[in-house]
């Protein structure tokens, strides 16, 4: 555990000296949003805001979390990690816990950005809209974490990492969609109870199975 | 292992004279034995192939992410093998079902596609092997991509509860553009149920058969890579 967290502590710290992943996760959010708005109906957009909202958040996300693997990259810090006398597992908990902290201050953007640019009424229920947010970001960071130290392997990692995750995250998308669409519209939590179950069956799901098999992944 | 070998050839000679002969006699089935369908018509024979080849598939993709699971487990390389030749004969028999579901739901529902459940699911199989079989071919001189696709195949089996349970909730929540499809309404008649066995233990022998040469190629194709590297090395 505390090789996990010394792992997440040097992450964090590398994010706060130099804002790239975030900072730049923010900017291609923005843009994304942005090309959505122009290519829709300004009018109408606000009735689309969970959707445009989710397929924002995945594409720029994937992009965040493939960024966190190819740091390592750099002067063979992944060999140095590799080497660490640690449970392999925990490096998993480490990179998806710092994928989780920069995702989710970037939701939080996210969704202010929506209710600014689209009037999305994503403030009516800001408890019930974090919780949806938070379930939908666990399950998405352990999946494409997960997938994300394959793709980083691989000669064509920018395109096999969409390819990887976004079959699989058809149940996350479709559940967070509906569960936002739900409390976006003033909805209770227990209405959108269905949902929330799958999203959350699913987190605990890739989470931990996350967990037991990435140490398959990183066998030299 | 000389048992293995003395056995082998037997099947492999068997399996392909059973495969055609149980083929033709479904064939025979569908187009001659079953009766009309009475509200579709002649369309519904689509029925008996569409099936068999669905649960060929779902058959594959149940191998492929058992073999995975044991190639994570053990690591060997027949493992590997096996899931790999799942995928490619399961990844066909998806295919059909996705080519064969239009051609009936065109004339029936009156649409090529709907966003039914099993429809979606389907697809979404379909997307994830079909991912499986490009990641397998964007690095096949990898040592390590056997390992990365055996991940993805038991994480994919992990994922279709969850597909099944949030594609139905989804189309549960929205108005359904067309009625229930009644696709098993008609199959009350004896000589249907006759026609659907003959034509699953068809494609089950297909399956089987098929599943053999892909294995069997994928080991000669190992073989002759390390007869090459050895081959390289005798010159130099």
């Amino acid at each position: 555990m505390s090789a996990a967290w010394r792992i997440l502590h040097k992450d964090l710290v590398l994010e706060l000296r130099t804002r790239e992943a975030l900072s730049g996760l923010i900017v291609l959010m923005l843009l994304i949003l942005l090309t959505f708005t122009f290519a829709m109906d300004p009018e109408g957009a606000g009735e689309a805001a969970p959707a445009v909202q989710w397929v924002t958040f995945v594409f720029a996300g994937l992009m965040a979390i493939q960024r966190a693997f190819l740091l390592e990259r750099e002067n063979g810090a992944w060999y140095g990690l590799l080497l660490c006398p640690i449970d392999r597992g925990a490096i998993f908990v480490a990179k998806m816990a710092s994928n989780v902290i920069v995702l989710g201050l970037a939701q939080l953007v996210l969704v202010a950005l929506l209710a600014l640019l689209l009037g999305a009424p994503a403030l009516a229920a800001p408890a019930a809209v974090l919780l949806v947010n938070f379930l939908g970001l666990i399950g998405f960071a352990a999946l494409a974490t997960l997938f994300a130290a394959i793709s980083v392997r691989l000669r064509a990692r920018e395109m096999m990492l969409p390819l990887l995750v976004l079959p699989l995250l058809v149940p996350l998308v479709i559940c967070a969609v509906e569960a936002s669409r739900v409390v976006m519209n003033g909805g209770s939590l227990a209405s959108a109870g269905a949902w929330l179950r799958v999203l959350a069956t699913f987190d605990v799901i890739f989470s931990v199975a996350g967990w037991m098999i990435f140490e398959q992944l990183v066998q030299e | 292992m000389s048992a293995r070998q003395a056995s082998a050839p037997v099947i492999d000679r068997v399996l392909p004279i059973a495969a055609t002969v149980v083929m033709l006699a479904a064939i025979w089935c569908v187009f001659v034995y079953v009766p009309n369908e009475r509200l579709q018509g002649a369309p519904q024979r689509i029925f008996y192939f569409h099936v068999s080849s669905a649960w060929a598939a779902f058959l594959g993709f149940f191998v492929a992410a058992g073999a995975s699971g044991l190639f994570l487990w053990r690591g060997r390389v027949e493992d590997d093998r096996m899931a790999m030749a799942a995928v490619e004969v399961g990844m066909l028999f998806c295919t059909m079902v996705l080519v064969t579901g239009p051609i009936w739901a065109r004339p029936i529902w009156g649409a090529w596609w709907t966003w039914d459940p099993r429809l979606t699911m389907t697809v979404i199989l379909w997307t994830i092997y079909a991912v499986y079989l490009v990641l397998r071919s964007s690095a096949r001189d990898d040592p390590q991509i056997a390992r990365y696709a055996a991940v993805l195949a038991v994480i994919g089996v992990l994922d279709v509860p969850l597909i099944q349970v949030s594609v139905r909730l989804w189309r549960g929540m929205h108005p359904s553009v067309l009625s229930a499809p009644a696709n098993t309404g008609g199959i009350e008649d004896p000589r249907m149920v006759a026609g659907l066995v003959v034509t699953t233990i068809a494609f089950m022998l297909l399956f089987v058969w098929l599943l053999r040469l892909c294995y069997e190629s994928l080991r000669l194709r190992d073989e002759l890579h390390r007869l090459e590297d050895r081959a390289r090395e005798l010159i130099r």
